[in-house]
């Protein structure tokens, strides 16, 4: 507890860069996602590629990816980017399975319905069948939110620093105090991450919280 | 005017949905397509906007070819009311309706005011407009499809199914509201069912389908059920043929007097002495409230009390209602009351009989007993009676 009070600035500092290293490629990565599991929920026969593809993706081991990183880039083998890269692919590795199962969740008579009444393939995937996903595409979001965290701290062998590096210096110097703060902070964080998530699909599926405003 | 010529579908592995179909809609009228399972009756409706692609043959709306036109600007003209309504569940029913003229890009203000007015047109308090479809009975989430499909005003208008998944109370509740909408709206309408009945009450014209896409007959309803084209179309129509048709039968029937007494303020008032075993008892007004047992009338206190299940026939409907009027009375007189539901008089079953061997069959002169099948443009009659 005394390692953790006398090195609030370090946590906050590496606290607020495993915040970036995994938050960015989430965005990234479900960006990614929505516009390759559109195309793999179109067309049929992209569809296995992409799930084929993207379950292999993941099978890469994280420190192997890292290290790879700056080879394919060209970039310095310290540079942050190699990781937000690298966690990005993880992202969407996880989530265009999603975005595929959550496009096919979307019950075929609204989407009849809506090329019945004349939207087009782009504003149907936008105003009916994407809202309509909303619920399946979160769950997989949380889960790859929470794998994100825990897989950022890797980077800390690497060299790109992030609460990561808690946990590998307190292993090395046997430090107690230090090894609980990495864990606890990577805890909190994947909490953080996850409710904010939930929120997120609240605030765009109004329509299944319904029930207290019946008699509005 | 929808018109279909030559139309086939054939599915990748060879089925033939629809063979060779041709058919015309007439502007204002509603058509039915009805058959089984497996006839193309969906398959045909989805062809007209192009959810579909025929294998060959043209569709043209107006004389104007669907093929030439965008898909989904031609959909956008077209209403579309499909089974369950087919509501967009994250959206609000007031937006739900407004999804067609927002997709048009008319102002946002303007057409979820005219959606308001739309559910009141389908008889949905504008209240609920704000809830979800979720939050709506079966019933009225099939009227808010009818309300989007209406939204943009289109000439023409396609329904799938559209009253098969409630009740049959509300089923015919909402079919006789469409007959009415129908009546001051005058769109041309495909509908789709697999119900011979649904059929006869709706259409203007009905073509029978089938299984194979194969068009057994085109014909009113009352020709249909008067001279079915095949055994196929026979069989299809079921049984109580001739007692269906009647219903497109109007005639005059014989009229008699009925001494009524009048139930007021919970007692019979002047139960005037009466030779018959039944009484008819109406209000004070001179409705109809029911039968009584002659002997008993002193212990009527309420209209309950009465026996209720005689069914009433207008003075201008059909020989069906005449003739179920008598044979649903208790006393076999039926009864028979003005548009404003006063009692006019009592019929009897035997005269109605009369009138029905009396009446010579006019369709028998005017239009050949066999039509349709072999397609071609005259495969609907535009005067063949309603």
């Amino acid at each position: 507890m005394d390692w953790i009070l006398a090195h609030l600035d370090d946590i906050g500092r590496l606290t607020a860069r495993h915040v970036v290293l995994a938050g960015v490629p989430l965005v990234l990565g479900l960006v990614i996602s929505l516009g390759l599991g559109w195309v793999a929920h179109r067309v049929r026969g992209l569809r296995g590629i992409a799930l084929t593809g993207s379950g292999l993706l993941y099978t890469i081991p994280s420190l192997a990816l890292f290290v790879l990183m700056p080879l394919v880039l060209g970039t310095s083998i310290l540079s942050p980017i190699n990781v937000i890269v690298a966690m990005t692919l993880y992202t969407v590795a996880l989530l265009v399975r999603t975005v595929v199962d959550g496009l096919d969740s979307v019950p075929p008579a609204a989407r009849q319905a809506a090329t019945a009444i004349g939207y087009g393939p782009a504003r149907r995937f936008v105003g009916v069948e994407l809202p309509l996903a909303v619920p399946v595409i979160a769950a997989g979001l949380r889960v790859a939110s929470v794998s994100n965290v825990s897989i950022v701290s890797v980077a800390s062998l690497v060299g790109v620093s992030q609460l990561g590096d808690l946990l590998v210096d307190g292993f090395n110097r046997a430090i107690g105090g230090e090894l609980l703060a990495g864990t606890l902070g990577c805890i909190v964080l994947a909490l953080v991450f996850d409710a904010l998530i939930r929120l997120g699909e609240r605030l765009l599926t109004p329509w299944l919280h319904t029930g207290r405003e019946a008699s509005a | 005017m929808i018109r279909l010529d030559r139309v086939t579908k054939q599915f990748p592995g060879g089925t033939t949905a629809v063979d060779d179909l041709s058919l015309t809609a007439p502007t204002g009228k509603i058509t039915v397509l009805v058959g089984p399972s497996g006839c193309g009756k969906t398959t045909t409706l989805r062809m007209i906007n192009r959810m579909i692609e025929p294998t060959s043959g043209t569709i043209t709306i107006d004389d104007q070819d669907v093929s030439a036109l965008d898909a989904a600007e031609l959909r956008r003209g077209i209403g579309y009311v499909i089974q369950h309504g087919g509501l967009f569940p994250h959206r609000t029913v007031e937006r739900n309706v407004a999804s067609v003229p927002l997709l048009l890009g008319h102002d946002k203000k303007k057409s979820i005011a005219r959606a308001r007015e739309l559910l009141e047109l389908v008889g949905i308090d504008p209240g609920l407009g704000r809830r979800y479809p979720s939050q709506l009975s079966g019933g009225q989430q099939q009227r808010v499809g009818v309300a989007r499909a209406l939204a943009a005003d289109p000439p023409v208008m396609l329904m799938d199914e559209p009253f098969s998944a409630v009740d049959p109370v509300v089923r015919e509740q909402l079919q006789d509201e469409f007959l009415r909408l129908q009546g001051e709206l005058g769109k041309t309408i495909v509908l789709v069912t697999h119900d011979i009945d649904e059929a006869i009450k709706l259409g203007d014209h009905i073509a029978v389908l089938a299984v194979g896409g194969r068009l057994a007959q085109v014909a009113s309803p009352h020709q249909l059920l008067t001279h079915p084209a095949d055994t196929f179309v026979a069989d299809f129509l079921g049984k109580d043929r001739g007692y269906r048709a009647l219903g497109f039968d109007g005639a005059e029937v014989p009229l008699h007097h009925e001494s009524t007494v009048v139930l007021r303020d919970g007692a019979i008032t002047d139960p005037a002495p009466h030779d018959d075993p039944w009484t008819l008892v109406v209000d004070e007004s001179g409705h109809p409230l029911g039968w009584a047992s002659t002997d008993r009338l002193g212990q009527i206190t309420a209209s309950d009390e009465l026996a209720l299940g005689g069914t009433l026939a207008r003075r201008d409907g059909s020989l069906r209602s005449a003739l179920d009027a008598a044979l649903s009375s208790p006393s076999r007189r039926g009864v028979v009351v003005d548009d404003s539901g006063t009692l006019v008089g009592t019929c009897r079953a035997h005269q109605v009989l009369s009138v029905i061997e009396e009446q010579e069959r006019p369709e028998e002169e005017r239009v050949p007993a066999h039509e349709g099948g072999e397609g071609g443009d005259d495969g609907l009659d535009p005067r063949a009676p309603r």
